[in-house]
């Protein structure tokens, strides 16, 4: 159970795919317009229940629970040896006095 | 009764939701078919630069330093004819307080909105100037909300705007994530609907104001420091509102001599609506898929008349490659010890190459950084990009394909720049402009408006008629 007060994440589909707008290109038709908000829960509740959580600017938004603490995962990946090589390369390059590789 | 929120209601909406929420009543300016008093409108609605100036400095924007790439310049030098090769600034933008000079317009717009008693203010984008206007509205007490298109429908968010929607929360914002699609628009109308809050629209009078003092402050710092104004200035060009704001703080510093070179990131192919495309592209901004567009037709923005617009004062436009632009993120690091977010450097490509170009008595400017992290930087877009099937290689960046191939340059001699046709941008401004306004027989304000807002003249105007 989520507890009451915790941080959460919630999601709600905005436009189903037959909603969706005229210009859109096909692929994107095929999918709903999807929204996710974050905000602090109203109620105990389990994940999946549809809640009411209040954001950072006290909005009430109701939605399905997704995630209880959601973090922000991305990162720096992992070193890309292409870019590693360019360094080295150029300072080569600039003592070196060599035009034209 | 309950309103009508469905996309067809909102939609319909949208003039009277966006009047109330800049309070701009653009229907005055309009002098012809497709015409409108631009300086005008930036004038009555806007600020002065001296205003913009005392604005900023409340809130701690702009002031940037002017840094020489000194051993940039020295390897553009080696690459260079005898005798080429200009000397490279660098506009340090990052220093502004949320990492970009979106702080500028940010600076600006949160401004006006406290000033006319708004109580939070809203801004569409997935780009720096959310966490601009967050920032803002942090140091004004402002409740702020940032909507952002952040994930394709398999719920993966691109590593850059995922980065920018924390920093907005870190500033107190509330963050409405969406999946791809311009409908984006409809959850914007609908909140400012809902809460009442000012538009903290990039295209409003006062949002491209807001960096005139970036195209100003570059003047003035290089003439202090050479003696002499810079020769031109490489602006990374997305929705047009960099280039505008900043060639008129160049003309405001009575410089109309300084060239003012677009630059993007070559994104062709790649379709900015499309769910599988989305995720198949390494930049967010700054890039063709914003450049083109905007520039042909401005007034597709959220505002009825579009304060940028481009071709008023673009001098040249090129792009790069995505590649050209990882390279020389990695060449400020390692040659020059700035490390930058990578959208950002996008005129610094294009200034390495166009420098080689130039006499070694010119100066060219690269007119902007900004900050990098988790998410905003080489390393995390070239892992998802190869997540994503995008292969990434070494080798000569001619042989660049968006959403299939990135090319680490082998060599920076191999960095080019590829021009665009103006004068093709130009004859397709004007015709969306007639197509969009439905606009028959044009009348001589029209005609001038044209020209002005192409760089042109009548002549030029009337050619692209006759074609029609």
């Amino acid at each position: 159970m989520v507890q009451k007060g915790q941080w959460v994440e919630i999601h709600n589909i905005i436009l189903k795919p037959s909603e969706r707008a005229p210009q859109v290109p096909e692929d994107t038709k095929k999918v709903p317009l999807e929204m996710f908000v974050k905000g602090f829960l109203q109620h105990d509740a389990e994940i999946g229940d549809t809640v009411e959580i209040k954001t950072l600017t006290d909005r009430k938004v109701k939605g399905k629970l997704i995630r209880e603490n959601p973090e922000h995962g991305h990162d720096f990946g992992k070193p890309i040896r292409e870019l590693l090589e360019i360094g080295p390369k150029l300072r080569v390059l600039l003592k070196e006095g060599e035009d034209r590789g | 009764m309950a309103r009508d929120n469905s996309y067809e209601a909102v939609m319909a909406r949208n003039n009277e939701i966006m009047k109330k929420a800049v309070q701009i009543d653009y229907s005055i300016y309009e002098t012809g078919k497709v015409s409108f008093d631009y300086e005008k409108m930036m004038k009555e609605t806007g600020y002065t630069l001296e205003e913009i100036q005392v604005i900023q400095a409340q809130s701690s924007v702009g002031n940037t330093p002017l840094i020489e790439l000194k051993n940039l310049t020295k390897l553009a030098r080696k690459l260079a004819a005898p005798g080429y090769g200009a000397k490279i600034f660098i506009k340090d933008e990052a220093s502004n307080p949320s990492g970009s000079f979106k702080a500028r317009r940010a600076a600006v717009s949160v401004y006006h909105a406290d000033k006319l008693g708004y109580e939070g203010v809203i801004a569409a984008t997935s780009g720096n100037y959310g966490a601009a206007v967050a920032s803002q509205a942090a140091m004004k007490g402002l409740k702020c909300i940032i909507v952002q298109e952040v994930y394709d429908s398999e719920g993966k968010g691109q590593p850059e705007i995922v980065e920018k929607g924390r920093k907005c929360e870190a500033y107190g914002a509330e963050v409405v994530q969406l999946t791809v699609g311009p409908e984006l628009f409809y959850v914007f109308l609908r909140l400012l609907e809902e809460t009442g809050y000012f538009n903290c629209s990039l295209y409003t009078p006062f949002a491209i104001a807001g960096i005139e003092t970036l195209g100003y402050e570059i003047v003035e710092q290089v003439k202090q420091r050479e003696g002499k104004p810079p020769t031109a200035i490489v602006v990374t060009h997305a929705g047009g509102g960099n280039l505008t704001g900043t060639a008129r703080g160049v003309l405001k510093a009575g410089y109309p001599e300084v060239k003012i070179i677009g630059a993007s990131v070559n994104l062709e192919g790649l379709h900015m609506a499309s769910d599988h495309d989305f995720n198949r592209k390494s930049f967010t901004t700054g890039h063709t898929g914003f450049g083109v567009p905007f520039a042909t037709w401005p007034d597709r923005a959220d505002v009825p008349r579009n304060a940028a617009r481009p071709l008023r004062y673009m001098d040249r436009y090129v792009t790069v490659t995505q590649g050209d632009v990882f390279f020389m993120t990695e060449a400020l690091a390692q040659l020059e010890g700035i490390e930058r977010g990578p959208a950002g450097n996008t005129s610094l490509a294009a200034a390495f190459a166009i420098a080689q170009e130039m006499k070694e008595d010119e100066i060219l400017v690269v007119q902007e950084t900004e900050y990098t992290g988790a998410g905003k930087h080489p390393t995390a877009q070239l892992t998802f990009a190869r997540q994503q099937g995008v292969e990434v290689r070494t080798g000569d960046p001619a042989d660049d394909k968006p959403g299939e191939r990135i090319i680490i340059p082998e060599h920076p001699s191999m960095i080019k720049v590829k021009d665009l046709d103006l004068n093709r941008m130009r004859t397709s401004y004007i015709k969306n402009c007639i197509e969009n306004f439905k606009a028959d027989q044009l009348e001589e304000a029209d005609l001038k408006f044209l020209a002005e807002d192409t760089k042109t003249d009548i002549d030029f105007v009337k050619s692209v008629l006759e074609e029609e």
